[in-house]
Order: C-alpha cells, then sequence, then structure tokens
C-alpha cells in the first residue's frame, strides 16, 4: 500500500514537469508553430527562475519566501516567452525554417541554462554551488490539513502548488480551445492560416501570442524541475530528455490539454516504473526507460493508421503563411 | 468605430519575394549578419563577465586552432559533424524531415563496440575494419528505415518519429554500457580493447586521424555526385521538389523515401563508427554530443551543399572546440559556447528572409 | 448618397514582381444590382477581387464604398464595410463545424455560444431556403454543402456588397439554379452582387450589368440586356474570335488505343469514371469535352497508369507489334515495356515539369532512367533541351534556366516538346492552352496537328468547345464520369455538345454504335 502511494506520488512529480512543456508546446503548435526549441526554453525558464531566487536570496539578509516565490515565478515566465519571442521573430516575421530554428533555439537555450547553473555561483564571487533553500521550500510547501487526510492526502494533496497550477492551467487551455472565440481563431490558425486570415483574424499575431505564451509555460516547466523536483538546487544536464518528453506527450495527448494532464502522469510512471518492479537488473532498467518513448511512437503509428481527422496534428503545423505569396 | 478605420492609412512595410539576388549581395548579408552576431555576443559576453570579449575571441581562436593537437582534434570533430550533415542531406532533398541522426549515430556505434568487443582478439584488422564498417551502416540503416517505412505506407509524421526513435536508441545504449562496463560498476565502458588497440583506426602516414579524413572526404564526395549526377539523385531530387511529378515521370515515390532513408540512415550509422574507431575508442550516451541536431542546421544552412557544408561544419566545431578553451582560461563554464553557438545561428537563420525578400516602405501617395 | 456605387474601383493596379495583374482597373456596382466580371483565365478577375476583399493590397488607386473613399488593408477592414468574398477555393476549416466556421473571427463575448449560433444559422437558412447542418463537419459535407456554409458565412456577417468567385464551377446544373435563386433573392433584399465567371451563358442568364477583364486590364462594362454571346467574347478576347485553325484530314486511321468500360473510385469513394469506353485512332485528334471535373483528369490519368482502375481493359496497339494490354501496368511498367504514351498533364509546374529546376533537368524527368547502372545521362538531355528552345522558338535565356521563370506559353512549349521528342504513338494533352496568349496558343494547335499528321493518336482536353470544334476530328463528351457520346467535329454543333455534357446519354450516340468511326 504505501509503495503504491509513493509510486503515485514520484510519478506525479515525474509527470509534471512534462506536462508544463506539453501544455505549452499544445498551445504552441495549435498555432501552427513546431517549436522543436522547447527543451532549451525549458532550461531557460528553469534558470532563471533558479537566478532570480539566487539574487534575491544573496542581496537580502533575511529572505522572504514569498517574494522569492514571485520573482523567480516571474523570471520562468518572462524567459521562456523570450525563448518563444526569439522563434517567434525567426519563424514568423523573417519566415526561418522551423524544425531548424527550434533546434538552434534548444542548442541557445540548454547553453544558457548549464552555463549559468554551472557558472552563477562563480560569476557572483561565490564558491560551491546555488542553493536556493529560502524560495524552493515556497515551492514545496503541501496543503495544510488536506494532506494530512488519510490515503487521498497522500495521493492527491502533497504536493507543491506548481503541480495544482499544471493541472488548473490544463483545465483552463482545454476550456480556451474549444470553448471560447480566441481559441476557435486559434485552431483556424493551426489548420489553416489563409481561412483564419480570410476571416479578418490577425494570423501572425496569435502566432506570436501562442507562441511566447506556450515559452512561458513551457518555463515553468523548468522552474518546477528546478524548484520543486530538486529543491533549488542545479545540475548540468540533470534536466535530462525531459524536454523531449515534452514533445513526445503533444503527440501522446493528441494535442488535447487533459489527455496530457494524465498522460503526463502515465509518463511520469513508465519514467520510474524500473525502480518499483523487482528484480530488474541495472541493465533492464534501461530498458524500461525506453517505454514512454515506444508508447509513444506507438501512438503516433495508431493515429496515423486510423486517419481520424480530429487525432491528427494541426493542419499547417511546420509551414509557413504568407499572403502576398503567389 | 468602423469609421475611424476609413482613413487612407495603409500598411507601412510592404514584403514581396525577391526575384533574383546577386550571389554577392547574398555573401555580404550573411556577412554582415556573423559581424552583428559577434557584435551581441561581445556585448552578452561583457554584460555577463565583464570580460574583454576580444580576448575571449583571441581564446576561442587558440583553443580552436592554437596548436598542432588542438587543430586536429577540431578537425577530427568536424569531419563527424560533416559526415552526419552529408548523412541527412538527401533525406532533406527529398523533403523528408530526418532528426534522428542522433539515434542512428548511437546504433551505429553501438554495433562498431559489439565487433570491437565479441570479434576483436579473434579476427585480423583486416576482417575486423570491414565488419565494425557493415555493422555500423547496418545498424543506422535499420534505425533510418524503420520511420520511412511508416512514413510511406501510412504518412506517419516523420519529425516526430525520428525525434523519437533517438531516444529509444539513447537507453539501448545506456543498456549496452551496463553490459559492458569495465570496471564492474562504473557505469561506464571504458577505452575498448585498451591493451590491444584492436578495432582503434590506425594513423595514416603519420597522421593520427588520416583515416578519419580519407573516409569523409571520399564519402562526402560521393554522395556529391550521388545526388547531382546519378539516376537515383534525380530521383531524390524529383520526389522532393514534386511529389505529383514524380508519380507522373513513374517514380515510386515509397521506394525513394525507404531508399534514401536506408541510405541516410547508414551514413549516419557510420559517423557512429568514426566517433568510437575514430575518435574516442568507447561509447557512451553522450557520444554523439548533439551531432545529429547541429548536422541539421548544417545541412539546411549550406542549402545541402557539400561544399558549403565542409565550411560550416568547421566554423561550428571551431566555435565549440576554442569555447571550451576558453572555458578553462577564464573559469568559465564550457556551455558559453552553445549560446555564442545559439546566437549567430539565430542571426544566420533571420538573414536568409533579407536575401528571399524585398522589404519596402511605402511612401505616402495622394492623388493631386 | 443614393446613387452612390455601393462599391466603385478607380485606377488599381496591382503588381506581382514584374507581372502586372491588375492595370488600371475601374469597376462599379450599385445596390440591388448582380454584377458579372466576365474575362478569361489569367486577366485577373481573381486578383481584382482579392483587392477589394483585403487578400491583396492594390498598389495604385482608390476604393470608394457607398462614396467615401476607404482602405481596405486585410479582410477584417473589409467586414466592416459589409463586403464578403466567397473564395473559388473554399476557404473552411476542415475540422470544424459548420457553425464554428460560420462565427470564425467574429467579435463578441470571450465564451462562444454555439447553440446560440446554430438557432441563428437556421433562422438565416429558413429565410433563403438553404439547407444546413450547423453541427456538421466540413470535412464529410459534399462540395454543394461547403459552399451553403461559405454564403450562409456572408449572410451571418451581414454582409450587402457579396463576391462569389466561379462559384458554379464544381456545381451540378439543379445546384447552380439554385445558386441563382438565392442570389437573385439577395440582389431584391438590396445588396450588390458580383459575380466572377468565364460561362457567357450565366453572365447573360443572371447579371443585370457586365464588366470585362482582358490581360489585367478594363476592356468596359455593359447593360446585359444589350449584350449577347458574341460581342461578349468580343470584349473578352480583344478582338471577334474567328478562330482559323487549320484541320487536316485524317490519313489512314489505325486503331491505336481502345478503352473498355474503365471505372476509376477515388480516396473519398466517389466514382470519378464510370464504365468508360472508347477508341482512339492515330492520324486524328480526339477531343474530350465536359463540364470540370466530369472525369477529363482520371480519363488521361488513368491510361497513363497514375490512377489506379477498379474494373475495365486497355488495349495499346503499337505500329508493327503486337497488341499490349496495359490497364494493369504502373507508369513505370509502361514507359519500361517501350510503349510510346505521352502526356501533357493540365497541371504544368506541379505534376508535368518542375519549376525550380533548369530546361536539362526537366528533359530528364522522362529520359532519367537511360543510359547505364549508376549514371544519369545528362548529355542527351541538354541537346534535346537546346534542340526544343530551336525547333519551338523558346523564349529563355538559356538551358539552366529555370523553367519556373518562363512565361505560360513557354513552359507549355517545353512541356509538349518534350513529350512530342519521343515520338510517341498516343499523345495525351490536358488544357493544352489554358493561360496562354493568342499565339502562344496557335502555334500548339500547329503542334498537335503535326503530330496526327504524322500518325499520332492526339487525345487533347479542352475547355472551349469553339476550339474543340475546330480543332478535332470527333469529340468525345464526358459528363459525370460517363462517356455522354462521341460526335463528329466537323457537324456538331456547340449546343449539341452543351446539352451532352449536362444530360447523360441525349443528343449523342451510346459508344457502342458510334457512327462517327473514320472510314
Amino acid at each position: 500500500m504505501g509503495t503504491i502511494v509513493i509510486f503515485i506520488q514520484k510519478a506525479i512529480g515525474q509527470g509534471m514537469c512534462i506536462l508544463f512543456g506539453a501544455d505549452g508546446e499544445i498551445l504552441t503548435e495549435k498555432s501552427g508553430n513546431l517549436n522543436l526549441g522547447v527543451p532549451g526554453m525549458m532550461y531557460m525558464g528553469g534558470i532563471a527562475g533558479l537566478a532570480a531566487a539566487f539574487l534575491y536570496e544573496r542581496a537580502v539578509g533575511a529572505p522572504s519566501a514569498f517574494v522569492g516565490f514571485l520573482l523567480s515565478f516571474l523570471a520562468a515566465v518572462l524567459a521562456g516567452a523570450l525563448g518563444g519571442l526569439i522563434y517567434s521573430v525567426l519563424t514568423t516575421s523573417l519566415r526561418a525554417n522551423q524544425n531548424v530554428s527550434g533546434l538552434a533555439l534548444t542548442t541557445f537555450g540548454v547553453g544558457l541554462g548549464n552555463f549559468f547553473g554551472g557558472s552563477l555561483s562563480s560569476l557572483s564571487g561565490g564558491v560551491g554551488q546555488i542553493s536556493v533553500a529560502t524560495t524552493a521550500s515556497a515551492y514545496r510547501t503541501k496543503l495544510p490539513l488536506l494532506s494530512d487526510v488519510p490515503l487521498l492526502g497522500p495521493i492527491l494533496f502533497n504536493y507543491g502548488i506548481l503541480t495544482y497550477f499544471a493541472i488548473a492551467l490544463s483545465i483552463v487551455m482545454a476550456w480556451y480551445l474549444n470553448r471560447t472565440r480566441q481559441g476557435l481563431c486559434l485552431r483556424a490558425v493551426g489548420e489553416s492560416p489563409a481561412t483564419a486570415d480570410a476571416a479578418g483574424i490577425n494570423v501572425s499575431l496569435y502566432k506570436y501570442l501562442a507562441t511566447c505564451i506556450g515559452g512561458a509555460i513551457a518555463g515553468l516547466g523548468g522552474l518546477y524541475f528546478v524548484m520543486e523536483y530538486s529543491g533549488g538546487t542545479w545540475t548540468n544536464n540533470g534536466f535530462g530528455d525531459r524536454g523531449w518528453l515534452a514533445i513526445a506527450l503533444v503527440i501522446f495527448a493528441r494535442w488535447r490539454p487533459m489527455n496530457a494532464v494524465w498522460g503526463s502522469i502515465l509518463f511520469g510512471a513508465l519514467y520510474i516504473l524500473y525502480l518499483y518492479i523487482p528484480g530488474l537488473g541495472r541493465s533492464s532498467q534501461e530498458i524500461f526507460k525506453m517505454l514512454p518513448y515506444i508508447v509513444t511512437i506507438v501512438v503516433l503509428i495508431l493515429t496515423s493508421l486510423r486517419r481520424k481527422k480530429e487525432d491528427q496534428p494541426p493542419e499547417s503545423l511546420g509551414l509557413h503563411y504568407f499572403r502576398e505569396e503567389r | 468605430m468602423a469609421r475611424t478605420k476609413r482613413g487612407p492609412h495603409e500598411p507601412l512595410i510592404h514584403i514581396s519575394r525577391r526575384a533574383d539576388c546577386s550571389l554577392l549581395r547574398a555573401m555580404l548579408v550573411r556577412l554582415a549578419a556573423i559581424v552583428l552576431a559577434l557584435v551581441v555576443c561581445g556585448v552578452v559576453i561583457v554584460a555577463l563577465t565583464g570580460l574583454n570579449p576580444l580576448e575571449v575571441y583571441a581564446g576561442i581562436i587558440d583553443g580552436a586552432v592554437g596548436s598542432s593537437r588542438r587543430l586536429w582534434v577540431t578537425i577530427r570533430d568536424a569531419l563527424a559533424l560533416l559526415l552526419v550533415g552529408v548523412a541527412v542531406a538527401p533525406a532533406f532533398k527529398m523533403r523528408f524531415w530526418n532528426v534522428g541522426g542522433e539515434g542512428q549515430i548511437l546504433v551505429g556505434a553501438s554495433a562498431t563496440a559489439a565487433v570491437m568487443i565479441y570479434m576483436g582478439d579473434k579476427v585480423p584488422a583486416g576482417v575486423l575494419f570491414p565488419c565494425m564498417i557493415l555493422a555500423s551502416m547496418l545498424a543506422g540503416l535499420v534505425w533510418g528505415a524503420i520511420p520511412a517505412l511508416f512514413k510511406a505506407g501510412w504518412n506517419t509524421n516523420e519529425t516526430l518519429f525520428t525525434l523519437m526513435m533517438n531516444y529509444v536508441a539513447t537507453q539501448l545504449v545506456s543498456f549496452l554500457i551496463v553490459f559492458w562496463e569495465n570496471p564492474p560498476g562504473s557505469n561506464s565502458v571504458g577505452l575498448i580493447n585498451a591493451s590491444t588497440n584492436a578495432g582503434w583506426l590506425p594513423k595514416l602516414g603519420g597522421w593520427t586521424y588520416g583515416w578519419n579524413l580519407v573516409i569523409v572526404v571520399a564519402l562526402a564526395a560521393f554522395m556529391y555526385v550521388y545526388m547531382r549526377y546519378s539516376k537515383q539523385g534525380y530521383e531524390i531530387a524529383y520526389v522532393g521538389q514534386s511529389v505529383n511529378t514524380a508519380r507522373y515521370a513513374g517514380i515510386s515515390v515509397k521506394k525513394v523515401i525507404v531508399r534514401t532513408m536506408c541510405i541516410s540512415g547508414a551514413l549516419c550509422g557510420l559517423a557512429g563508427f568514426l566517433l568510437v574507431s575514430g575518435a574516442g575508442h568507447t561509447i557512451s550516451t553522450s557520444l554523439s554530443g548533439g551531432r545529429g541536431f547541429t548536422a541539421i542546421v548544417v545541412a539546411w544552412l549550406s542549402k545541402l551543399n557539400t561544399f558549403t557544408m565542409m565550411v560550416v561544419s568547421f566554423l561550428l566545431t571551431f566555435m565549440a572546440k576554442g569555447a571550451i578553451q576558453i572555458a578553462s582560461q577564464f573559469n568559465l563554464n564550457e556551455n558559453a559556447s552553445e549560446i555564442i553557438t545559439g546566437i549567430i545561428l539565430f542571426f544566420v537563420l533571420g538573414c536568409e528572409f533579407f536575401i528571399n525578400y524585398k522589404v519596402e516602405f511605402r511612401r505616402h501617395r495622394r492623388e493631386g | 448618397m443614393r446613387d452612390a456605387y455601393a462599391i466603385e474601383l478607380r485606377n488599381i493596379t496591382k503588381r506581382f514582381g514584374k507581372v502586372v495583374a491588375n492595370d488600371g482597373v475601374n469597376l462599379s456596382v450599385r445596390r440591388g444590382e448582380i454584377l458579372a466580371v466576365l474575362g478569361e483565365n489569367g486577366s485577373g478577375k481573381t486578383t481584382l477581387m482579392n483587392v477589394i476583399s483585403g487578400i491583396y493590397y492594390p498598389d495604385e488607386g482608390q476604393i470608394f464604398v457607398h462614396g467615401e473613399e476607404v482602405t481596405i488593408r486585410s479582410p477584417k477592414d473589409a467586414f466592416p464595410l459589409g463586403i464578403g468574398m466567397i473564395h473559388q477555393h473554399f476557404k473552411l476549416v476542415d475540422v470544424l463545424t459548420a457553425a464554428e466556421n460560420i462565427v470564425l473571427g467574429l467579435e463578441g463575448p470571450t465564451k462562444l455560444d454555439i447553440p446560440a449560433v446554430a438557432t441563428r444559422i437556421s433562422e438565416l437558412a429558413d429565410k433563403y431556403g438553404f439547407e444546413i447542418d450547423p453541427n456538421k463537419k466540413i470535412y464529410e459535407m459534399s462540395v454543394s454543402e461547403k459552399q451553403t456554409v461559405e454564403i450562409m458565412k456572408m449572410l451571418y456577417r451581414g454582409a450587402n456588397i457579396l463576391i462569389l468567385d466561379e462559384p458554379t464551377a464544381v456545381l451540378t446544373p439543379q445546384e447552380t439554379d439554385a445558386l441563382f435563386a438565392v442570389l437573385r433573392n439577395m440582389r431584391d433584399a438590396g445588396n450588390a452582387v458580383i459575380i466572377i465567371t468565364h460561362k457567357l451563358n450565366e453572365v447573360l442568364a443572371l447579371s443585370d450589368r457586365v464588366s470585362v477583364l482582358h490581360k489585367g486590364k478594363y476592356v468596359g462594362t455593359v447593360e446585359t440586356k444589350d449584350a449577347t454571346v458574341e460581342s461578349l467574347t468580343e470584349m473578352m478576347v480583344g478582338t471577334k474570335v474567328t478562330l482559323d485553325i487549320d484541320r487536316p484530314d485524317p490519313v489512314d486511321p489505325q486503331v491505336r488505343l481502345v478503352v473498355k468500360e474503365i471505372t476509376c473510385v477515388n480516396k473519398e469513394g466517389v466514382t470519378t469514371l464510370d464504365h468508360a469506353s472508347f477508341t482512339a485512332y492515330g492520324g486524328e485528334i480526339l477531343g474530350i469535352a465536359g463540364v470540370a471535373g466530369s472525369g477529363q483528369k482520371e480519363l488521361l490519368e488513368s491510361i497513363a497508369g497514375l490512377t489506379p482502375k477498379e474494373s475495365g481493359e486497355i488495349d495499346f496497339y503499337p505500329p508493327d507489334q503486337p497488341m499490349q494490354e496495359i490497364s494493369k501496368l504502373s507508369a513505370v511498367e509502361i514507359s519500361r515495356l517501350g510503349i510510346k504514351l505521352s502526356f501533357v498533364p493540365e497541371d504544368r509546374l506541379g505534376m508535368g515539369l518542375v519549376g525550380p529546376m533548369d530546361m536539362i533537368d526537366n528533359m530528364m524527368i522522362r529520359s532519367y532512367r537511360k543510359g547505364g547502372f549508376f549514371w544519369a545521362d545528362r548529355r542527351s538531355p541538354r541537346t534535346l533541351a537546346e534542340h526544343v528552345i530551336g525547333t519551338l522558338e523558346i523564349d529563355t535565356p538559356g538551358v539552366t534556366t529555370p523553367v519556373g521563370k518562363l512565361s505560360g506559353g513557354n513552359v507549355q512549349k517545353v512541356l509538349v516538346g518534350r513529350e512530342i521528342a519521343s515520338a510517341p504513338t498516343v499523345l495525351m494533352v490536358a488544357y493544352p492552352v489554358r493561360g496562354l496568349d493568342i499565339n502562344s496558343a496557335y502555334t500548339i494547335y500547329a503542334l498537335l496537328n503535326v503530330q496526327k499528321m504524322r500518325g499520332v493518336a492526339v487525345m487533347c482536353v479542352g475547355e472551349d468547345l469553339d476550339v474543340l470544334l475546330a480543332l478535332c476530328d470527333r469529340i468525345l463528351v464526358l459528363c459525370d464520369g460517363r462517356v455522354a457520346g462521341i460526335v463528329d467535329a466537323r457537324t456538331a454543333t456547340k449546343e449539341q455538345i452543351g446539352l451532352m455534357m449536362t444530360h447523360t446519354g441525349k443528343g449523342g450516340y451510346r459508344d457502342g454504335e458510334d457512327e462517327t468511326r473514320p472510314a
């Protein structure tokens, strides 16, 4: 019983970081932008949040967890949005290739994260590793009272605020995409920009906004990893391949935020499943870690076999739109 | 509300496709982009570290080509990158986004390592090397062919498929590392055949990396000819330009997709062979070091031209090697190179717009 | 204000690079009036309408709506002015429902109330006599249903200046009649309606006034009641058409191709060819007529081995060789057997040629397989390219210029030149003179006649009945995927063919009793 509860907790812990990335990418892809820079934006968000908290805690004698929280949150959002902005300028305004621009953004973002993660402390004249325990404690604060409820408490209420934020965000996104006028416009932009344009929708504006907000959301994924998962520390490349896993989750969820929620928990579970299967050697553990990717490939194949219109990627994904082209 | 919109305002900027852009102009635009990128990088360096950017750039040059050994390492790594670029280029020519170079390199490297480990002390070098090369190419081929088969059969999105295959390959390597680890418990393979050097590419006429040079240059030349002058090269070009034309010409589009991805995968696999046998003599999950992705950028920026790819892959490797040097010299983190590379890429990608399009500001005109 | 035009264009010029699509065009429409904009393909009709609806921004000129000068930078500016356009290629999002497409881009409360929208749509549909299911996805709809959604989109927005770009091209006669009834209702309700077309009978049946464009220039406007087919044609083509196409008599016609009962079904499950049968003879030109989308494309492509067939047989009779059955063969197998079948497809730069490639590479599309195992032969295509440039007088800087940069007529010459270079036994051409100027068109007619006199069986799909009647020996009429009949082009009339195009099986001969068989 206890093992199962811990397993679920760990799976959710692994999943939320991916969920932020996937939510951000869903919003971006709904506008027709295939942004392979998600790993980069997640790194940017993570390091910006960490750096903001670090500089604040160092500057103030007795740092307040709340202020640290606000500053790091804001920094992560801005950094992620900056990544989205770079991508948008390149692909939407300057019409550079989406795949190549995304990969360049990942190079840049990962480099930025590892550079500052490794040298922030020495750059500011300190020694040793960065640690922002005070701010991280704000992120790790669990819901009082509710988390003490037997069984339900540990499973449902044992997480920091970003976990609930991620799920709330997915719900809001699902509502926004399916039930609002703007959501309809955004979907139209991703499916058929020429149609959206003829209907009087500002295609470029939607692409810019969706990509920048998507970047900001992805940035929160990095923040989650740094603060809630790692407790306010940085390990170079410790973030691993979670950014790519987020892109996998987008496919797995078939571009639906609510699918991404349970998908992220499933991915998290698959990611750590090897720890809970008795009798696994170290080598077979590695095989188990393939599971999220294999499952994604299977989903990708199945959706292409079924050809159901609603399950396909947005029709203009990866393509440019240029009105006067002829 | 609507009334205010009726004033004779006009869109300020008018963008149209440029009919022709002279080579000189195109080169000048690109040069300007790189200079601008270096200026921005300089500003970033000063802002972040307070270091003199010129010193930093001097450090980069020193680190990349400052000594004979450094120069050769730079050349070796540029060659590996070039080979991957040459490998992904045919797929791109066909408009097939092979983002799976990383995985194809890793499986190729794994196959090479397997042959080295299991056959290294049993067969002479004359048999061993052909086996290693064949195994690496076969492994890469399989890895490349799987997404291609699904693309050809069911139009499964190849960008996402090949991307996912990378991480399956990464985990496969992790698995193999535990399997082959040496010494036990180290979670690394160590130098393979460290005592016998079996399966290590030997020196060629005094050049440590001579074989790397010969293999990559020969393959690049062959692929240049293949793409430009062979029947199959034409098939790839027709499929990439217009699937309808290819059908009209009686080309089996599916066959071309699968065949080209087999070639692309096999060459990536061969890059894996070079990285194991001709460089590191070991295998790890970070062996490929993002070359599968960087090569996409190389191929794209070079417009799939083999000679331009040589220049671009050398420049990118130059930056990376130089940055490792400045990292130790200025007590920084070596990842600075990725930031600089990223900024340069942003500018170079963006500048293509000014080569392909004309931007005009409208003059205000009124009828008299 | 009362007498002001609903919309008036003055001196509109729009350029795309060096191409002048509209050159100082004037146009005006009153309220309660249907204006037909008439012109050949490529005369700049669609560009002009795109300028009004904000898709393109004009380089010069002024637009007045209800007497006031306006600036229309994007469709967003056009809507408040009451301008709505129905594009030839529908602007609908496939995965959304009719209702979602109709409200797309409209201002309103954040939350979208689809049931309320659906109710309003049903009200409008009842008012104008439409059938529409607001909750049906676009990708499940037929072409005419999609058009209904487009029209509803405009009505829902309260548009009072409606532009329709070739709305009848994809409709059946019944659907066309229904559409015209709706358009007349709209006119009578005080709206201004602009309809783009090149079908003269529709212009005469529907419009109040006609404006004619020719090669991007404004020719003039006439009252429909004063116009005749002849006078409009004259305005459209510049000078009165006296088609003087040479038609030599067939010499020694031999059976070259026998098509028996072929049926094709496309990916959507629609039957595009329905038991089509005919025989093509060497030394004659067989014209193929029909309303757009009646199976012309499928007919040629299935013979060329590019479209799979459900059933039927195609027999090929090469000169001095035994008959070969080619219905089961793909294009590559057909060419491998040495069967000389040439095909000039409708989509020149999307199928027959590759725009960004030079002439040599384009010549190689047909010949790249020749030569050794590995190397593609590049020398003979170069010779061929130079030969084609010389004999067909192609205006190009050289063999290494991308063919996409050539003018339409020269592009077609490159394509036809390549296809006749292989000395075919059967030559199939689809819309060979579409978009070409008169001189280029006559060059192409002459080329086809040369092939005919060489004993080639020429099959020519065309849209201009006058041309088909003047050029061909026999004309096969398609209607809805069926062969409505085959007529002798020397005796048949336009009216007779027009009737066969719209009413299957009437006015012609069933193929079994083909009486037009050459002697």
